[in-house]
């Protein structure tokens, strides 16, 4: 069992933002948050999955919307916890353990807020082992969990209760309340048992964010390149696999706007001879071509770090003349399945490629 | 005609410029005062070229002393800190993030009411005036003259801190305001920062205003004045008494679009060597490569839109140990004068070494004569090493770029670098800031998130480069040299659809000298 305290929210954070493949949000604000909230109610207590009991009442929780909105419009702090308590209220239920719906980026750390403020133990584990863009894209939908009841609030105590048949349309819905609620909201959904979230759920996220942080940390203070010792060490986790794919410097970014949502083109010159690379993004970085051949796809997490510092660069901050490496991560066996990748593999992001797991050669 | 005028914190430095061409420039050191390290600075200028004061148009003046003052915690005042947003922004206390030496000496008054707007200017919550009246009241009860108000999503709807400011002005008056729509863009931590540390300077600011002003008169200078701001356009001495912080980057900025200009090359590496610090930076076609990440000042995190600068301890009062080997990062600064060995002084810099070393003849040569020649050597080859290893980490490729070297410690650097294709030292380096704040236009910009239901992109592009183009010219540009230089649209991203955030960045020239060039 693992305990979070505030100078672990460093690491937390900067691990976060390597699994939000570029999107997610900056989780700057997060870790103020759960900063103030772990110092005013003390640490968190991480439950394994193996630790959690069977009969455990979980709730999975993290916040919808833009992430510039939180930028601007920062958090109360108890948008979470209302949220809950009107589940609670709603349901009868009452949550015995709180677990992240996504790892990467922001909503990494709001959970952590929420478990300070309730005493609740937080899972260390999540719905999709990295960012996505959609409430549906969570192995508990892959592996038959239900999400609803979905409920919201914003930090004015709005709150709603959104009841669907399917997670698709539960993000549909929730997403029209939440522009409605300033751009973003706070949300609680996919309850389940322990003995259901042990089955359905990507192990070990939280300490996997976690463990990110204190390598590149560490490799920084031991004056040791840290995107070399950040790859050593996911070959060593659940992960699996990781390996640079290139470096090289970004040479031009187009960005355009294809059904409302920011889609993104960039291109990376190598350092050494070749053709470039060019990387496709819709929110997240989703695919890596190089002469039109695919060397990584999502559900694959493919990051761009800066070359010197490992630091993560979202993809809003991607500029030209930056130099990266770009780092392809295998997700685990839970997110390969074809159930999985039938609702975030390459073809639900509209991609023609065929999902190719990194380290693995094709039969 | 018109003169550029740099004051950092070791050098004043005043050039003549006459269209594009530099008629003379001089370097004087920085006094305390300000205001007689100009006047002197200002005389030998026109001595040398024999300049009339009633043949200036206009005065540039670049100055890094408000950051200066920032940075040594010096001569700050205390701050009411208002918030206006609850109930959002209650997770996130004012100052938050701050070194605590810095939250300490500004006081840690902390304000927080309801109020604030969504993205789309809809009210999170109307504002709390009584709230504000009993904060005003407290405000007196501490003897607090300076305050900042920053509200959520002013960028996009300024009403709540203009009504604020309204009653604060009534209930204390003569109460300094810096409010934060007037500052910065969306990011409210940053934007606070930002309003936060512009308030702390509000007393400073006068000074450092009125001393620019009695410096000019003092010269005859009757032509009206500008101060560079750190996009390397211009303010009026009114808008820098109430905004200082606007002049926080300007430094980096002026130095490296002055060494574009004095280099004739728009694609260089810039290494601005001052008295404490070397400034390494990237220009792309003559202006600087901007910052992608927030940018700490004096260790707060703000969200200004800064060149991308690599700063070094090294300068050309840098002190000097180890036989030669170590170098910096600590300086004598302005007092290089009386410290450096060439001076009289007894600590061995950086100047000593080269004019020991027989590259300059600064101050008393008999003085170094007893440096040893192996540290003279081991100096320069460790300046050369911190040098070439700043540039070669600020390069954005593998392919080797000319290395212009500006400012007043650029004799430092006299053999080549391997991370350069050539090093060039134009003429008039050491004054490279001054022609940068000679050169600066006037310029508007608008940033902020546009709610897109109902309006075609077209529709909101152009509010954005009108409004944009408007304050270009209300800051003084020539309406008909107004260009547009920047658009810059970002999609929400997880909101399809529903808003956009829009920069538009509109630059013009100064509407007198115009006039002057029809003439």
């Amino acid at each position: 069992m693992r305990t979070i305290t505030a100078p672990d929210l460093e690491d937390i954070a900067f691990g976060a933002a390597v699994l939000g493949t570029g999107g997610g949000g900056d989780p700057y604000i997060g870790k103020l948050l759960a900063r103030g909230a772990v110092e005013a109610h003390g640490p968190v207590t991480l439950l394994s999955l193996e630790e959690l009991p069977d009969d455990a009442h979980v709730i999975t929780c993290g916040a919808m919307g833009a992430p510039t909105i939180v930028l601007e419009k920062v958090p109360s702090g108890e948008e979470m916890l209302m949220a809950m308590r009107h589940y609670e209220a709603m349901t009868g239920k009452t949550v015995t353990a709180i677990m992240p719906f996504e790892a990467g980026g922001l909503n990494s750390c709001l959970p952590i807020v929420l478990a300070a403020q309730t005493g609740l133990p937080l899972v260390d584990a999540d719905g999709m082992g990295r960012a996505f863009p959609q409430l549906e894209m969570e192995t508990f939908n892959v592996y038959g969990v239900s999400a609803s009841p979905v409920a919201m609030a914003d930090e004015k105590g709005n709150l709603a209760l959104v009841e669907t048949d399917s997670a698709a349309k539960a993000e549909f819905m929730a997403r029209g309340i939440c522009i409605r609620m300033g751009g973003q909201a706070n949300l609680v959904n996919y309850p389940m048992d322990g003995r259901t979230a042990k089955r359905v759920s990507v192990p070990a996220t939280m300490s996997l964010a976690q463990d990110i942080g204190r390598v590149v940390r560490e490799a920084r203070s031991a004056k040791r390149e840290p995107t070399e010792a950040l790859i050593e060490f996911l070959g060593t986790t659940h992960y699996g696999f990781a390996r640079r794919i290139g470096s090289g410097k970004i040479t031009d970014i187009a960005r355009k706007v294809e059904n409302g949502w920011s889609v993104g083109v960039v291109s990376i010159a190598p350092f050494e001879e070749g053709l470039p690379y060019v990387i496709r993004i819709q929110n997240e970085n989703l695919v890596v071509e190089q002469g039109g051949h695919v060397l990584a796809v999502v559900p694959d997490l493919i990051c761009l770090l800066d070359v010197d510092t490992a630091e993560p660069i979202p993809t809003e901050r991607l500029r030209y003349g930056q130099r990266v490496d770009i780092i392809g991560i295998r997700v685990p066996p839970i997110m390969r399945t074809p159930e999985a990748l039938a609702v975030f593999g390459p073809k639900a992001f509209g991609l023609m490629a065929a999902y190719q797991p990194l380290g693995i050669t094709a039969a | 005609m018109r003169i550029g005028i740099d004051v950092g914190g070791t050098n004043t430095d005043a050039v003549i410029l006459d269209g594009d061409q530099v008629v003379g420039g001089c370097k004087s050191p920085t006094t305390e005062d300000v205001s007689s390290g100009i006047a002197s600075a200002l005389t030998t200028v026109m001595a040398q070229t024999g300049v009339p004061a009633s043949a200036i148009q206009a005065v540039m003046i670049g100055t890094t002393h408000f950051t200066n003052a920032v940075v040594e915690r010096r001569r700050l005042l205390q701050v009411a800190a208002i918030r206006i947003g609850l109930p959002a922004t209650k997770g996130v206390l004012p100052m938050t993030d701050w070194p605590s030496d810095l939250a300490d000496t500004l006081g840690r008054h902390s304000f927080m009411l309801r109020g604030g707007h969504e993205f789309d200017g809809r009210e999170i919550a109307p504002l709390d005036e009584k709230g504000l009246v009993e904060v005003a009241r407290e405000v007196r009860a501490r003897g607090l003259r300076s305050a900042s108000v920053t509200s959520v999503f002013s960028p996009v709807t300024a009403v709540m801190e203009l009504r604020a400011a309204e009653i604060l002005r009534n209930e204390v008056p003569g109460i300094s305001l810096s409010l934060s729509h007037e500052i910065g863009r969306v990011g409210f931590l940053e934007r606070e920062n930002a309003a936060i540390m512009n308030a702390c300077l509000a007393d400073l600011s006068r000074k450092v205003v009125d001393s620019f002003r009695s410096a000019l008169r003092q010269k005859g200078i009757t032509a009206p004045f500008f101060i560079s701001q750190n996009d390397g356009t211009l303010m009026t001495p009114e808008h820098v008494e109430r905004y200082p912080v606007l002049t926080f980057a300007s430094g980096p900025t002026n130095s490296m679009r002055g060494a574009a200009r004095l280099a004739g090359i728009g694609d260089a590496m810039v290494v601005d060597i001052g008295g404490t610090t070397s400034d390494v930076g990237m220009l792309m076609q003559g202006f600087p490569r901007e910052s992608a990440v927030a940018v700490d000042i004096g260790g707060v995190r703000t969200n200004f839109r800064m060149p991308d600068v690599l700063a070094i301890g090294l300068g050309g009062g840098s002190i000097v140990r180890d036989d030669g080997a170590r170098i910096g990062p600590d300086s004598v600064g302005y007092e290089i004068t009386s410290k450096a060995l060439v001076f009289g002084g007894d600590t061995l810099t950086t100047t000593d070494i080269v004019v020991a070393a027989g590259l300059e003849d600064i101050g008393d040569r008999s003085r170094v004569a007893q440096v040893p020649a192996s540290t003279i050597e081991a100096a320069i080859k460790e300046m050369h090493r911190k040098v070439d290893e700043a540039v070669d980490r600020m390069k954005t490729s593998a392919d080797a770029l000319p290395v212009i070297l500006v400012g007043g410690g650029s004799i430092l650097i006299s053999r080549d670098l391997p991370s350069a294709s050539r090093v060039i030292r134009p003429e008039n380096a050491g004054v490279a800031n001054a022609i940068g704040a000679a050169i600066a236009q006037v310029g508007g910009e608008v940033d902020r998130i546009y709610a897109m239901e109902g309006r075609s992109r077209d529709q909101v592009l152009g509010e954005a480069k009108a409004e944009a183009s408007a304050a270009a010219i209300a800051a003084g540009a020539h309406p008909g040299s107004v260009q547009i230089m920047d658009i810059e649209e970002v999609p929400l991203a997880y909101l399809p659809g529903s808003a956009t955030r829009i920069r538009v960045k509109a630059v013009g020239d100064l509407r007198m000298m115009q006039k002057e060039a029809a003439e």
